[in-house]
C-alpha cells in the first residue's frame, strides 16, 4: 500500500490538543443535556437528552480507550499506518444493519395498508409514526451510511492520502448513528417536524450539522493531503453531495422551538413558502443524497470492479456540472396545480425535463465503462448488480422527467405512482449499487480472497429483482388505476366513483407490493449471511468461479 | 491571460468547492426569493386567521401522528377535485401553517375542507374504529386519543414561537391562550373574547366526554375548521386568477 501519514504526524490515540477539545466538548455537551432532561417540557424531550448524555459519555470513555490502547501498544480499530479503513469497516456493517432494519419496516407498513388490523390501534407503531421510520431508516441510516463508508474508502484510494483527522472520522461515523437513533426514536414518539425526509426535530437536526460539518472538514482535509494532482471525478460528486445537503439540510429545517427544553418546534416560513422551501429540499435530498453520493459510488466501484477506465472524462465533467445546476430548479414539480405560483410551477417543469439529459450522460458514462469487458455481466454477479443499478438509474431519471410534466402530474400526483417511481430509484438504482459497492468491500477490506459465495450473490441478484419487478408494476397499475378512477364521470356528468371504492381498488396492488418487498428484504438476509462468512475467513469451496484479487494502488486518473 | 480548462478546477479542491456551492445556490434562490417578495403570491382574502389555541393543539396532534402520510391539505385546481372536495385551496388559506400540510400522498382523501362535512360523532366513532364508518378503509384506529387527557401546559409557548414566525397573535392571545382553550372545549363556556380573538371558532365538547378535555377534543376541532374561514361566496371565480 502506497500511503502513510507524513513522517513526523502524531500517531492514532494521541492526546493531541483537538483531542482534547473533543473531549471538553462532550463534557459540556453532557452537562447541557442533563440540563435539558432537568427541564424537559416532555417525556420524548427527556428520553432523548439522557440518550445524548449517555452516548456522549461513551464518547469519552471510547477516546480514553484509543489513548489508553496506543500508549500501551495495543491494536486500534485502525491500524495506524497505512489508510483509515476502521471507519470504513464499522460503515460498512452498518449499512448491512440499516438496510435489514429499513427493509423490515417496509414490509411492515405495506402488510399495514394492505391489513389495517396490523396497526394494532397502538400509537407506538401505526403506519403514521412507522413511514417516516422507513423512509429515514432507508434514506438515511442506510443510504447515508453506505455514502459514508464508500466516500471515506475511496477518497483514500484516489488521494493515496490517510483520512484526516484521528478522531474526526469516528466521530462523524457513531455521531451520524447517534442521530439516526434520535430521529428513529422520535418517530415511535411522535417527534416529528412532518416535512417529508426532514422529520426529525429542531435538536436532532443542529446535532446532524455538526456532525455533517465535521463530515466535510474530514473529506476536504483528506483532499488537501492527496498524493494526485488531480481530484477523481467520484470526489467531485461525494464534495457535492456534502455541501449540498448541507446547504438544505439548513435550509429547510429553519425553525423556532417552543422551549430549549421541548421537542416541539415550528416551522419559521409558512404555507406557500414552506411547501416551496421543503420541495426544493425534498427533490434534492433525491439530487443530492441518492444521485450526485451514488453517482460518486458508481464512479469508482464500476470502473474498478470492471478493471476499465472511466468511458468519457469529458462527459463526466458535462454532465457533473450540468446536472448539478439544473436538480435544484426542480423541485416545484411536486407542487402542479397548487397554490404555489404558475410561473414557479412551469419553471419547475421546465428544469425537470432538462434534467433527464444529464442524468443519461451519467448513466451512458457509467454503462460504456464496460465497454470491453461486457463478458463480466456472465461471471461476476456483482457487476451485473452494479450494471443493472446504473440501468434502472436511467429508467427512473427517464420516469421522473416524464412525471413532472403537468399533464402527467394531474394524473399521477397522490397516487401510488410516485411511490413506485421512488422505489424504481430507491430499490433498483441506490440500493443495488451500494450492494454491490459492499459486496467489493467487504473483501478489499478484511483482506479476503474473494466473497465467501458467489452463487449466494447470484441468488440475491435474482430475489430482489424479481422484488423490485413486483414492487414497481403493482404501484404503476394502482397509480394509474386509482388516478382514473378519481377524475372518471359517470354518462349523468357526475364523479364515478366514491373515494372509499378507489381505496377498496387498491387491495390486491397493495399485497402484490408487500411481497415484493418480502422478496427484496430475503435478498439483503442472504446478503448479510454472505458477508457475514467473508468476514470470518469463510470460502465456499464448492465455488469455481475466479476470485478477484484485493484492490491495490489508485485508479488511474481520467485526465492523465 | 492563461486558457482556462477544467484542470485548474480539478487540481483545486477549494475552488471546486465553491464553484460547485455557486451553481447549486442559483436554482433555489431564483425560485424561492420572489415568493416571498411578489405580493401576489398570496391573495388578499377575508377569513383567514390565526389558529384558535385548540385548534393549534389539535394540529399538533395531526402532524404526531403523521396523518400528512396519507392525507393532503391541497386541492388542486383541477374540475375533478374541485367537484370531489370543494373549492381549489388558495395561498392565503395556508398562510399561518408552521409547517404546511399540503401533503404528497392520498392514500386517504384530501382534508383541505373537510371542516363540517361530518358530524362530531361521525368523527369519534372513526378515530376509534375507522372501519366501522367507512369499511373499504385502511385507516389506523386511534382509539388512545379519546382516553388521554390533552397536555397544553405549553400552549401558551407554542403561539410565543409562532408569533415571533410571524403570525399575528397579541400579547393578549398569549396570556389568554389557556383559558380560550378550555373555553373552546367546554359545553356553554362563556365564550365571547374566544369569538372575538378567532372569528367562526366552533365551541363544544368536540369528543362527548364533558369530564376531560381530551386529545380527541383537540384534533376533532382541528378537522372541523378546515377550510371553513373563507367564504367563497363573496366572491367570483375570476378573484383568484393570477
Amino acid at each position: 500500500m502506497a500511503v502513510s501519514s507524513a513522517p513526523g504526524t502524531t500517531p492514532p490515540g494521541t492526546m493531541t490538543l483537538s483531542a482534547w477539545a473533543v473531549m471538553l466538548s462532550l463534557i459540556a455537551g453532557s452537562i447541557l443535556f442533563i440540563a435539558i432532561a432537568a427541564n424537559a417540557q416532555d417525556a420524548p424531550m427527556a428520553i432523548h437528552a439522557w440518550i445524548f448524555v449517555f452516548a456522549f459519555l461513551a464518547g469519552i470513555m471510547a477516546i480514553g480507550q484509543r489513548h489508553m490502547n496506543a500508549t500501551s501498544g495495543r491494536p486500534l480499530a485502525d491500524d495506524g499506518t497505512g489508510y483509515a479503513d476502521g471507519v470504513v469497516k464499522a460503515g460498512a456493517i452498518a449499512t448491512l444493519f440499516w438496510g435489514v432494519v429499513g427493509f423490515l419496516v417496509g414490509v411492515v407498513i405495506a402488510f399495514q395498508l394492505t391489513y389495517p388490523a396490523l396497526n394494532f390501534d397502538t400509537e407506538f407503531l401505526n403506519f403514521g409514526r412507522l413511514r417516516p421510520l422507513h423512509t429515514s431508516a432507508v434514506i438515511f441510516a442506510f443510504g447515508g451510511n453506505a455514502l459514508i463508508a464508500t466516500s471515506f474508502y475511496v477518497v483514500q484510494r484516489t488521494s493515496r492520502a490517510r483520512l484526516a483527522g484521528d478522531i474526526a472520522p469516528w466521530f462523524v461515523f457513531w455521531g451520524y448513528q447517534l442521530f439516526i437513533v434520535i430521529a428513529a426514536t422520535g418517530y415511535l414518539m411522535g417527534v416529528t417536524q412532518s416535512k417529508e425526509y426532514a422529520e426529525p426535530e429542531w435538536y436532532a437536526d443542529i446535532w446532524l450539522t455538526i456532525v455533517w460539518v465535521t463530515y466535510l472538514v474530514v473529506f476536504l482535509g483528506t483532499l488537501a493531503k492527496r498524493k494526485e494532482p488531480h481530484i477523481y471525478v467520484a470526489n467531485w460528486f461525494y464534495l457535492a453531495f456534502i455541501v449540498t445537503i448541507a446547504m438544505l439540510h439548513i435550509g429547510n429545517n429553519l425553525a423556532i422551538p417552543e422551549t430549549w427544553s421541548s421537542s416541539k418546534s415550528y416551522a419559521l416560513f409558512p404555507g406557500v413558502q414552506d411547501a416551496l422551501i421543503q420541495w426544493w429540499y425534498g427533490h434534492n435530498a433525491v439530487g443530492f443524497f441518492l444521485t450526485a453520493g451514488f453517482l460518486g459510488m458508481m464512479y469508482y466501484f464500476v470502473p474498478k470492479r470492471a478493471e476499465r477506465p472511466v468511458y468519457s472524462y469529458r462527459l463526466s465533467i458535462v454532465h457533473f456540472w450540468s446536472l448539478i445546476f439544473i436538480y435544484i430548479w426542480a423541485g416545484p414539480h411536486h407542487l402542479h396545480f397548487t397554490a404555489l405560483p404558475d410561473w414557479a410551477q412551469t419553471l419547475g417543469m421546465t428544469f425537470s425535463i432538462m434534467l433527464w439529459m444529464p442524468s443519461w450522460g451519467g448513466m451512458i458514462n457509467g454503462l460504456m465503462t464496460l465497454s470491453g469487458a461486457w463478458d463480466k455481466l456472465r461471471t461476476d454477479p456483482v457487476i451485473r448488480m452494479l450494471v443493472v443499478s446504473v440501468a434502472f438509474y436511467g429508467m427512473s431519471t427517464f420516469e421522473g422527467p416524464v412525471m413532472s410534466v403537468k399533464a402527467v402530474n394531474s394524473l399521477s400526483h397522490y397516487t401510488d405512482w410516485t411511490i413506485g417511481h421512488v422505489h424504481s430509484g430507491a430499490l433498483g438504482w441506490v440500493a443495488f449499487i451500494s450492494f454491490g459497492a459492499v459486496y467489493c468491500l467487504i473483501p478489499w477490506l478484511w483482506k479476503r480472497e474473494r466473497l465467501y459465495s458467489n452463487t449466494l450473490v447470484n441468488w440475491h441478484f435474482w430475489i430482489a429483482t424479481l422484488g423490485i419487478v413486483l414492487y414497481i408494476t403493482s404501484m404503476w397499475v394502482s397509480g394509474i388505476l386509482q388516478g382514473l378512477m378519481w377524475r372518471a364521470y359517470d354518462a349523468q356528468g357526475f364523479l364515478e366513483y366514491s373515494f372509499a371504492e378507489t381505496v377498496a381498488a387498491m387491495h390486491p396492488f397493495y399485497l402484490i407490493r408487500a411481497l415484493g418487498g418480502v422478496l427484496f428484504l430475503l435478498g439483503a438476509l442472504i446478503m448479510v449471511y454472505n458477508c457475514w462468512m467473508t468476514i470470518k475467513g469463510r470460502i465456499r469451496e464448492s465455488e469455481p468461479l475466479p476470485a478477484r484479487a484485493p484492490a491495490s494502488g489508485a485508479m488511474p486518473q481520467p485526465a492523465e | 491571460m492563461a486558457k482556462f480548462t477544467h484542470e485548474k478546477i480539478e487540481k483545486n479542491s477549494i475552488l471546486l468547492l465553491i464553484l460547485t456551492l455557486i451553481t447549486v445556490a442559483i436554482g433555489g434562490l431564483v425560485e424561492i426569493v420572489p415568493t416571498f417578495l411578489i405580493k401576489s403570491t398570496i391573495e388578499d382574502v377575508k377569513g383567514v386567521r390565526p389558529y384558535s389555541p385548540l385548534e393549534l393543539a389539535g394540529r399538533n396532534i395531526y402532524i404526531r401522528e403523521g396523518c400528512y402520510n396519507c392525507h393532503s391539505q391541497m386541492i388542486r385546481s383541477l374540475r375533478s377535485e374541485v367537484e370531489r372536495y370543494g373549492h381549489y385551496s388558495l395561498a392565503a388559506e395556508s398562510k399561518y401553517d408552521h409547517p404546511f400540510q399540503w401533503g404528497s400522498k392520498r392514500t386517504g382523501p384530501d382534508l383541505a375542507r373537510v371542516g363540517g362535512k361530518y358530524s362530531d360523532e361521525w368523527h369519534r366513532l372513526h378515530m376509534a374504529e375507522p372501519r366501522s364508518v367507512v369499511p373499504e378503509s385502511v385507516m389506523p384506529g386511534y382509539p388512545f386519543l379519546a382516553e388521554r387527557a390533552l397536555d397544553y401546559r405549553n400552549i401558551e409557548n407554542g403561539l410565543r414561537a409562532l408569533a415571533r414566525a410571524g403570525v399575528p397573535y397579541s400579547d393578549e392571545a398569549i396570556a389568554n391562550a389557556r383559558a380560550d382553550l378550555e373555553a373552546q372545549a367546554t359545553l356553554d363556556a362563556d365564550t365571547d373574547e374566544l369569538m372575538q380573538r378567532y372569528p367562526k371558532a366552533q365551541a363544544r365538547d368536540f369528543d362527548g366526554n364533558p369530564k376531560m378535555i381530551s386529545e380527541l377534543d383537540a384534533l376533532i376541532a382541528y378537522m372541523q375548521m378546515l377550510g371553513t374561514l373563507v367564504d367563497f361566496n363573496a366572491y367570483e371565480n375570476t378573484d383568484f386568477r393570477q
